[in-house]
């Protein structure tokens, strides 16, 4: 028994992990085409490969071109990616965490926990005291949008999840009871909130990336970065969590520090999304649920595929938001929305096993 | 060398273990046996840190409460009843959740001698959703042994702690784990089993703790344990022991009659 026979082969017999590194390629290379397409589409005439010609032979851009590029679709292809990401990764670590494929930010109501902190930073923030709104900045709405997420995700984790079992009933109703009363919250702020901050609230409340200028670039970045650079550190806490609380904490995970930080993460992306782009749903169930179907739910593999694959996704799902009633623009979270609505009642039919794919 | 003492456990208001002693030793297998709500599985779950407990319980002399979970994890697997997965993992995955880290280099072998040892050869690429109960459960043994593979390491014992490891097996399957039990401890680890089947206890336990309302009646050797008195008090029936007249022989167990295989 003691002795190990070190087999032949590349890995180990019924692993797709290789499968799901070559996917992890495969994405990068669409997440960068779909990165030019997002720059080089887009309302006005302004043209990618001529901007790009004019620049390799040394001359300068015009203006137009300079604004429709560096100030528009720049800052708004930069948010898509960084969006699209952090809603992709925030619902694999959420159905990890709640061992569930059906959650998601934007259904089980962290992502209108978060909009309740944007909301109240613009209605409020003018009451906070000076030297605060101050040293906060642009940071502000994004700050308040992750606090609110975060406080919503630990109500829902603590009503949910008795023992370290979580009861799906109970964490899709209770969503829907967070997400009436953050929703009703809201329209208390919105209520009470005077003629700029009902503009402000407009804007923001979109669900699009049409806002996106480079101060919302630099807004949500650091809050985003920190929750997809800390996600990568989950995966095997994940996996182990898969097994049921006891039995992870049976293989050596520090359990109740890894859901901490687990929930920590999906707030901070969430939020800081939700705070720059209001909310845009189903990217967050309809991308893992994908990966998971492709190569499977090993979480090592799972999360930064799910970056990839969301960051790709919404950046396509952004370019037909802005072409398909062009010059006008057709909200993102609608075009999310018709093509996630039809998947997630897949999934519940799947899950019935009414459809047999 | 495990050791509790005086061990209890309330869930809320009940208490379901009143100040319980109990002790295992490397090279044994030690069976934790009783009637249905006795507290057993309650005892294993304080054993392995699984759920708060009163007193004091210490596994190669370290005291359980203050150790980390990566700490306890290099020294002891600890297979459940049953598992259901969320997602869709297949044999292999699920084995792999249980290798510790620094061992990836050997994940290969690792995995499939584990499997090989519960006799899944072939079931890599299955989905574990889609096995039988019992083969789910030979799936997670294999995980608990690739996580503590080596019964001894560093010179100390490794330790397998198995809740009715055969409650969903037919006694083909039931055998192979109960000898891959007696390896693990005749290679110099330890094995605490939560057992339902007297009979096959009394073939394969070196020790037995007869839990009864909360409390062990006794812990002793199989002839000790196993006596009609005292299990027809635990059991709340009559019972009588028979003994195998030939070693080695396995008897079908039968109403109210238990067989004890006569060890040296």
């Amino acid at each position: 028994m003691a002795d190990l026979v070190v087999h032949a082969g590349l890995q180990a017999p019924g692993s797709r992990a290789n499968g799901a590194r070559l996917l992890t390629l495969l994405l990068l290379v669409a997440l960068v085409g779909a990165s030019l397409m997002s720059l080089a589409i887009g309302a006005s005439g302004t043209s990618l490969w001529r901007a790009f010609n004019d620049l390799v032979s040394g001359q300068s851009l015009s203006l137009r071109d300079q604004v429709v590029l560096w100030d528009i679709r720049v800052p708004r292809t930069v948010l898509g990616v960084l969006v699209g990401a952090s809603l992709a990764m925030s619902g694999a670590v959420l159905q990890g965490l709640f061992r569930n494929p059906l959650a998601d930010p934007g259904i089980v109501g962290v992502s209108s926990g978060a909009g309740l902190g944007a909301i109240s930073a613009i209605v409020l923030g003018s009451f906070l005291p000076a030297v605060l709104a101050e040293r906060l900045g642009y940071y502000l709405v994004p700050v308040a949008a992750f606090l609110g997420g975060w406080a919503s995700t630990l109500v829902l984790y603590g009503i949910s999840t008795r023992k370290g079992r979580t009861s799906v009933g109970t964490m899709l109703l209770a969503g829907i009871a967070l997400g009436a009363l953050t929703g009703a919250l809201s329209g208390i702020m919105v209520y009470v909130a005077d003629d700029q901050q009902l503009r402000d609230l407009t804007f923001w409340g979109m669900g699009s990336l049409a806002g996106a200028t480079w101060t919302k670039v630099i807004a949500a970045t650091p809050l985003i970065m920190v929750a997809m650079l800390g996600t990568p550190f989950l995966a095997r806490a994940l996996n182990g969590l898969s097994l049921g609380e006891a039995s992870a904490a049976h293989i050596g995970i520090p359990v109740q520090r890894m859901k901490r930080l687990a929930i920590l993460a999906v707030a901070a992306a969430t939020g800081a999304s939700v705070a720059v782009s209001g909310g845009i749903g189903f990217v967050g169930i309809v991308v893992p649920h994908l990966l998971r179907l492709m190569v499977g739910p090993d979480h090592r593999y799972l999360l930064i595929n799910s970056g990839l694959l969301g960051a790709a996704l919404l950046l396509i799902a952004d370019v037909i938001s802005r072409t398909i009633i062009a010059p006008a623009e057709l909200p993102i979270g609608i075009v999310t929305a018709t093509l996630g609505g039809p998947f997630f009642l897949w999934i519940l039919l799947r899950q019935r096993g009414l459809v047999d794919m | 060398m495990l050791d509790a003492k005086d061990i209890t456990v309330s869930y809320g208001a009940r208490a379901i273990l009143h100040g319980v002693a109990f002790t295992a030793k490397p090279r044994q297998i030690t069976a934790i046996v009783g009637p249905n709500g006795s507290g057993k599985t309650t005892l294993l779950r304080a054993l392995t840190g699984e759920c708060r407990f009163g007193g004091r319980i210490t596994l190669n002399g370290t005291d359980i409460s203050r150790a980390k979970p990566w700490e306890l994890s290099s020294v002891r697997g600890v297979l459940p009843q049953a598992i259901a997965l969320a997602f869709p993992f297949n044999v292999a995955e699920v084995v792999r959740i249980g290798l510790q880290r620094g061992l990836e280099a050997q994940e290969r072998g690792l995995i499939s001698r584990a499997l090989e040892r519960v006799g899944l050869t072939g079931f890599a690429d299955r989905l574990y959703q889609d096995l039988s109960g019992g083969e789910q459960q030979r799936v997670q043994l294999a995980r608990v042994l690739v996580q503590v593979w080596h019964p001894v390491r560093d010179g100390q014992p490794r330790w397998l702690f198995l809740d009715e490891p055969v409650s969903s097996l037919d006694i083909g399957h039931q055998l192979q784990v109960m000898n891959i039990a007696r390896d693990y401890a005749d290679q110099g680890g330890g094995v605490v089993a939560v057992m339902h089947d007297l009979n096959l206890t009394a073939m394969f336990a070196d020790q037995i703790a007869l839990i009864s309302k909360g409390r062990c009646l006794k812990q002793g050797t199989p002839e000790a344990v196993m006596q009609n008195a005292l299990l027809g008090d635990a059991y709340h029936c009559n019972l009588r022991v028979n003994t195998a007249p030939v070693q080695g022989a396995y008897l079908l167990p039968h109403t109210a009659s238990l067989t004890v295989e006569e060890r040296g």
